[in-house]
């Protein structure tokens, strides 16, 4: 078994039996990335320095048999949202290229307390706006299964880092997808929490009224243990629900007897890849073998999220990032005449093009005379999106479906297209507008409907893309979609695949017993 | 499709320069959004109450109080200009 592809619980007995140091498998990760992110773009800051500092620490924590928890030393990525002290963040815009947090998001000190291993910040659509990490000022990530194609988004840099085996874990977020499909385009497992399930505090709000703190890792069980650290109530958010957080990872169920799966049939839309199709029934079929119950269901509203999606976060965009403003941080222009330019200049320079188009879409639907007939109608249409989900998992315990309705397309295919992420994330966008938590593990692989060499030689013919499978549950439900990831992955392999171009020459370093 | 002089007040509300083909192209673009969402006046929903926090929660509160911050010296390092623990702008008008 090598590191760079482990899973936590595999890395945290070697750290405990003393067979590697964390210090050993931070300077690991970091050559890793050395090695590789020129191919992928994953990270936009390595913090090798205080990765090591804190690597000794953990070590000693290790040695003196102090208390350990399962991260105690696990090397870890976070998405370049999170405020992290002292370290830059940017949220891959310009206006904040040079921004350094004086504080920590509620769940970067989670994960601090813990003694895990901040390696760096990884690469995302700018301000979390899009669906394939093109929108970020500091150039597109690169999917490590085919380089030549998008890793999805916004948590691109994340999904991307874990799949190539650039972290065992990486932070994320997500407000309409942006877990859920780039963890299905890149392979990997990714847990889109209940919506107030974890702090939001911290993180560079987009869309507050769906923004959820998650994460992207290499199973089910190391979402699952993550969840148990990242979640719970957090005065700093008055969101967050006041509820137990339970030992999500002790409880995995192995078998799914007794469990009903429904399976929306408005969720097979025309124009779905008939890989991602025929990955995604097998997938249902070995639910089934392990004892769910599949029932058909019906969600007839699933046509509309993404509609409701398009008014309701540019609305609340161009509030939050109203506050981008030169003034107190941040980029400031330095041709301007007087406070006035200041504000539009630095807006003008510091955003790309598609947080402008945002910022102005929601500008124009809550200006006078059209908030009713956009925002609060799309407020609306989100309460019957809500109530639909609540009448469907009367019936069922969990939704199954898949998490894209492709495989990840070519680099360039999202570019100067304003409608690509309402359409690239419509499988994931209605179960964000109501708050629900859902999973993406790996199924399977796929062609690309354009070809799975891109057209552009026949000498790669063959690459197969990562197909994902959706995981949808009711709110505060996170142990049901997790019993449903894990018994599936204790029955396939797919979570275990390693892109080709990124497997180690030398396995894990300094075995020692 | 938006009108020029739109798009230039819709700029102007959020605060946003842009240049005579950034508004042209903005025209376009805005209008694709538009129209794509323009779908949803389909949906009935003649006596749906709008929804606004969607886990149900309501009001929830905390006391008022004063409380020292130990940020003061890392915001102030953040501020673009400032001058004795003042932040310094433009001239206002």
């Amino acid at each position: 078994m090598d590191a760079s592809f482990s899973e936590i619980s595999e890395l945290h007995e070697k750290l405990k039996n003393k067979e590697i140091s964390s210090v050993e498998l931070t300077e690991y990760f970091l050559q890793r990335i050395k090695k590789h992110n020129p191919q992928i773009n994953a990270y936009l800051t390595v913090t090798e320095d205080a990765a090591l500092e804190e690597a000794k620490e953990a070590d000693k924590i290790i040695a003196r048999r102090g208390k350990i928890s399962v991260f105690t030393g696990i090397p870890f990525g976070i998405k370049d949202l999170f405020c992290t002290k002292g370290i830059r963040t940017t949220a891959s815009s310009k206006i904040l290229e040079n921004y350094v947090p004086p504080f920590d998001a509620t769940s970067v000190q989670k994960m601090r307390a813990e003694n895990a291993i901040i390696l760096g910040k990884t690469n995302l659509d700018e301000f979390a706006h899009g669906s394939s990490t093109e929108t970020s000022a500091f150039g597109e990530s690169k999917n490590p299964w085919d380089t030549s194609r998008i890793p999805g988004g916004s948590s691109g840099g994340s999904a991307a880092a874990v799949a190539a085996g650039l972290a065992p874990l990486a932070l994320a977020t997500e407000t309409g997808g942006s877990i859920r499909q780039p963890s299905s385009l890149c392979g990997v497992s990714g847990w889109k929490p209940t919506y107030g399930r974890v702090s939001r505090y911290g993180v560079i709000s987009m869309t507050s009224s769906n923004d959820s703190i998650g994460a992207i890792g290499r199973s089910v069980r190391d979402l699952a243990l993550t969840a148990e650290v990242m979640s719970g109530r957090d005065e700093k958010d008055a969101t967050t629900g006041n509820r137990e957080v339970p030992q999500y990872s002790a409880n995995l169920r192995t078998n799914l007897k007794g469990m009903k799966i429904g399976v929306p049939a408005e969720y097979f839309i025309d124009g779905m890849e008939d890989d991602v199709k025929k990955r995604v029934l097998d997938a249902i079929e070995e639910l089934r073998k392990l004892g769910a119950e599949i029932i058909d269901v019906s969600l007839p509203l699933t046509k509309y999220g993404s509609l409701v999606y398009a008014i309701v976060t540019p609305s609340e965009i161009s509030s939050n990032l109203s506050r981008f403003d030169g003034i107190r941080y941040g980029h400031q222009a330095k041709d301007a005449r007087d406070l006035a330019e200041i504000y539009s200049k630095t807006r003008a320079q510091g955003f790309g093009d598609e947080a402008k188009r945002r910022i102005m879409t929601g500008t124009y639907a809550l200006s006078a005379g059209y908030y009713e007939a956009y925002y609060l109608k799309a407020q609306k249409v989100r309460r019957l999106l809500v109530d639909e989900f609540n009448n469907v998992f009367e019936k069922v315990d969990c939704l199954v479906c898949a998490s894209s309705p492709n495989v990840a397309p070519k680099i360039g295919a999202a570019k100067d297209n304003p409608l690509f992420g309402y359409i690239a994330d419509q499988l994931n966008i209605p179960a964000a507008m109501a708050g629900l938590p859902a999973l993406s593990v790996p199924c399977g692989f796929g062609a690309a409907r354009d070809g799975a060499d891109g057209g552009a030689s026949s000498s790669v013919a063959g690459v197969q893309m990562p197909v994902g499978l959706q995981i949808i549950g009711p709110q505060w439900g996170e142990q049901k979609i997790f019993d449903a990831g894990h018994a599936y992955q204790t029955v396939t392999d797919w979570h275990k695949k390693m892109p080709p171009d990124f497997v180690p020459a030398s396995p894990l370093p300094g075995k020692r017993k | 499709m938006l009108t020029r002089d739109e798009v230039k007040k819709i700029a102007r509300l959020c605060r946003i320069e842009l240049s005579p083909a950034e508004i042209e192209k903005f025209q376009k673009e805005l209008s694709v959004i538009l129209d794509y969402v323009s779908e949803l006046k389909k949906v009935e929903t003649s006596g749906v109450v709008e929804i606004s926090q969607v886990t149900g929660l309501e009001n929830v509160l905390r006391e008022d109080a004063p409380r020292y911050s130990d940020l003061r010296q890392a915001i102030i390092a953040n501020f673009p200009e400032s001058r004795e623990g003042f932040l310094k702008i433009r001239n206002i008008l």
